[in-house]
């Protein structure tokens, strides 16, 4: 080290940093066990770091935009840079976001890559969610990890929901009125929760903005981080899972890269390219152009909207349903938006929370797993995860029917009866094509372990003839 | 003939041997050995001047970047494409850095790959600690059970009171607020700037939006307010027989709020002389249910589970369209027991 005393100089100060440090928190062992904590190396791992590092964007433009929104739905005229609106009555809420995005230097980038990192967010979450459910990461002694996680994805859902209505927009208004019909439609309690949280009947009382204000810039948020702050340190406490890369790699034993050097830089990297990501999005990409659409307004709608790609299964659940309410003797029980907009959900929530006890229960495996599966290794959760998977998916395409008929110009009432059909064949189809794939792939295996063992063998005789 | 040692000479070789030996490790004790190679915590590999090179040039291209966003922004207001422009470089400079932190990663830092344990499954000891510390700080409560009782008590009853100042976020049990309407018998149609609805305003394939005669800006954000009019011709008209004579002779007024999730009803498929979809049809582009203004705002398609409501009109003596009442059921989304309700004034 002579020839480098400058090295040499930073070496002296982390060690004085390393003792002042430890002297005042007594750290030192804490410390030390996380820079030498074990990553195994895996892409499939990086995904739940995208959706971390999104909410770190969202956190950072979100305070941004908060400098500009007004929360109010007080009516006003608006007389901005934006001409084809001048003149036209609008809430404040609404004005303030087009003023952000005209009126204040480097506002649209801002407001652009907060709505990008919202949906880069969201898929990041399920993509995330896809490899520890086919993976089977879930399993004890991670389901609290799993169970936190599937909370913050319903977390998010709401806050990109309550987000996108805030604008308020013509398009945000009619999510806010489809939402609210749905929440009108829940049995028993329906039309007194929604004239709670509206404080009123739609459109709701001038409280209605502060409330989804507050809720979307705090109270979600808070919620999420806490959460997220949990889930990361259950991850740390049980370490994380491997695949079975290495002979060295079991139950007991984990091998990985350990935080620093190895994996801190890298982790990093993935950190500042997310948001290196979404910011060109955020300029090069437009995304919800709300000056197009226009206030909202309740007697106001448009043809051919599409919300954002995770409420895509929502309107397709609403828009599949065949018209009927449940009623007894002329009485309304369930009225219809119930079923497509709040039992769908309910049901493929309630599938995700219950699944590690469902699987337990039938396959009876009470124990201990680091070490994770293929899919193929477990035919049956693979089956059944497809056949869920299949389910929301087809439901989200028949969501976007309309935009099929408008560019291939097939009937859209004759899309939606074969959706209402194919929806109930396909995933069970599909779930047991891929039971049957992993089956396969699980039988080739073994005939290249048989055959490999095999010609160890010829090999062997030939030697000793 | 060697010399015999002196008596004692054996005793004070050993005590100098002690002496120097402790010495030595008095003095040795502070001293740092230098390590091994082979004692490193991180190995130690080769420099890589190439990649050292790339980072420095990947973090020169991000401060460029960096720079040129500061740039752009400065001149923000001259730029016309301002926004495409600062996504453009904040977003380079930050990938920029992120490769850089790549680089670092994949070539200059050691590699290594590590074993280490997992965690014990279970602390035995340590649960049973925390069991019989448990166990043994109750013992002075002799009447658990009362105990148990009064601190369930205690903490719901507080937790009711704290809930409760939430009650006053809005209205509770007043079904009667989605049952009102602004309609009166008598009252004129208007347009979106409150000139008033002639009959003869209204044409055959077209349709048109109307509102309550004298109602402000805010009272045209109810639900109950708005109104899709359109213009039948009298012989197509199928009306119910509960529904006979709502129309002005084929002037149907239809809330314009649709009955499955609220949105406004802004679609009209007027009877054209296509063979094959020939019905006229109210849709609310939402999720596209489908009402059939003929038949007195009848479901056709789509998932809204509940009939259109109309509200019943004549054209007063002047030609005007006047409210004849109100509609001929609740306006608006569907709430559990909506069905048992009328719309009121």
């Amino acid at each position: 080290m002579v020839g480098c005393p400058a090295l040499e100089g930073a070496a002296v100060i982390a060690r004085r940093t390393v003792r002042w440090l430890d002297e005042r928190t007594a750290s030192a062992p804490y410390l030390r066990k996380a820079l030498r904590y074990l990553f195994p190396d895996h892409w499939s791992f990086l995904l739940g770091e995208v959706a971390l590092y999104a909410f770190l964007v969202l956190v950072a433009t979100g305070i941004y935009l908060t400098f500009f929104f007004v929360d109010s739905t007080k009516e006003v005229v608006y007389h901005g840079g934006y001409a084809p609106l001048n003149g036209q009555r609008m809430s404040e809420a609404y004005a303030s976001v087009v003023h952000l995005s005209f009126g204040v230097r480097a506002g649209l980038l801002l407001r652009q890559t907060h709505h990008w990192a919202a949906n880069v967010f969201i898929a990041a979450i399920v993509l995330h969610l896809l490899r520890v459910f086919f993976t089977g990461a879930y399993r004890k002694p991670r389901e609290l990890t799993y169970w936190l996680g599937v909370t913050m994805l319903t977390l998010a859902l709401l806050e990109a929901y309550v987000g996108y209505s805030l604008v308020d927009d013509l398009m945000s208004g009619m999510g806010l009125v489809i939402g609210y019909s749905v929440g009108l439609a829940l049995p028993f309690f329906g039309e007194n929760l929604m004239n709670w949280l509206f404080g009123g009947m739609f459109p709701g009382s001038e409280q209605l903005w502060p409330r989804m204000y507050i809720a979307h810039v705090l109270i979600f948020p808070i919620l999420i981080g806490l959460l997220l702050g949990a889930h990361l340190l259950l991850v740390a406490m049980r370490h994380h899972t491997q695949f079975r890369q290495r002979r060295a790699q079991t139950e007991r034993t984990i091998v990985g890269v350990p935080a620093w050097p190895g994996q801190a830089p890298r982790s990093l990297g993935l950190m500042v390219g997310t948001a290196g990501v979404l910011f060109l999005l955020g300029g090069l990409v437009q995304i919800n152009p709300v000056w197009l659409w226009g206030p909202f307004h309740t007697y106001s709608s448009t043809n051919g909207a599409q919300p954002d790609w995770y409420l895509g299964w929502l309107i397709g659940g609403l828009r599949l349903m065949p018209s009927f309410d449940l009623t007894i003797a002329g009485y309304t029980l369930v009225p219809n938006p119930f079923w497509g907009g709040a039992a769908f959900p309910l049901v493929v929530f309630g599938f995700l929370y219950l699944w590690p006890w469902l699987e337990r229960r039938f396959t009876g495996d009470e124990a201990f797993h680091n070490l994770l599966d293929r899919p193929r290794d477990a035919p049956a959760r693979t089956g059944i995860g497809i056949a869920m998977v299949s389910w929301v998916v087809l439901v989200f395409f028949a969501g976007a029917s309309d935009r099929v008929f408008v560019t291939f110009g097939l009937s859209y009432t004759g899309q939606i009866w074969a959706y209402r059909i194919l929806v109930w064949v396909l995933p069970v189809l599909f779930g047991l094509v891929a039971w049957r794939i992993c089956k396969e792939l699980q039988a080739s295996e073994s005939v290249v372990h048989e055959r490999h063992e095999a010609e160890a063998e010829a090999r062997l005789a030939r030697i000793q003839s | 003939m060697p010399a015999l040692p002196a008596p004692g000479a054996e005793n004070v070789s050993r005590i100098r041997n002690a002496i120097v030996s402790a010495l030595v490790l008095l003095v040795g004790r502070g001293r740092r050995r230098p390590k091994p190679e082979d004692a490193r915590i991180v190995p130690a590999q080769p420099a890589h001047p190439a990649a050292e090179l790339a980072v420095l040039a990947l973090l020169g291209l991000s401060s460029l970047c960096a720079l040129g966003f500061i740039l752009v922004y400065a001149f923000a207001d001259s730029l016309s494409n301002a926004t495409q422009f600062l996504g453009a470089a904040l977003g380079l400079a930050l990938l920029f850095l992120a490769a850089a932190l790549i680089v670092v990663g994949l070539k200059l830092v050691p590699s290594e790959e590590v074993a280490g344990e997992y965690p014990p499954h279970e602390h035995p000891y340590e649960q049973q600690v925390i069991a019989e510390v448990l166990d043994e700080s109750g013992t002075r409560f002799t009447r658990s059970r009362f105990f148990k009782l009064g601190l369930l008590g205690a903490g719901g009853t507080l937790g009711l009171a704290i809930l409760a100042p939430a009650v006053s976020f809005g209205p509770l049990f007043r079904v009667g607020d989605f049952l009102r309407t602004p309609w009166r018998r008598g009252r004129r149609l208007v347009d979106e700037h409150g000139e008033p609805y002639k009959a003869s305003d209204i044409a055959e394939k077209n349709f048109y939006l109307a509102f309550p005669e004298g109602v402000n800006d805010e009272g045209k954000e109810e639900m109950a307010a708005s109104l899709v009019v359109i213009r039948l011709k009298p012989d197509q008209l199928r009306l119910p027989s509960h529904l006979k004579g709502y129309d002005a002779h084929g002037i149907l007024a239809y809330s314009r709020i649709c009955t499955h999730a609220g949105c406004a009803i802004t679609l009209y498929r007027a009877p054209l002389f296509q063979p094959d979809e020939p019905k006229p049809a109210l849709v609310c582009p939402c999720h596209y249910s489908t009402f059939d203004p003929a038949a007195g705002g009848t479901v056709t398609f789509g998932p809204a589970g509940r009939d259109l409501p109309l509200l019943p009109v004549y054209e007063d003596s002047s030609g005007h369209l006047r409210a004849k009442g109100n509609f001929d059921g609740p306006v608006g989304p569907s709430w559990w027991g909506v069905r048992l309700w009328k719309a009121q004034p």
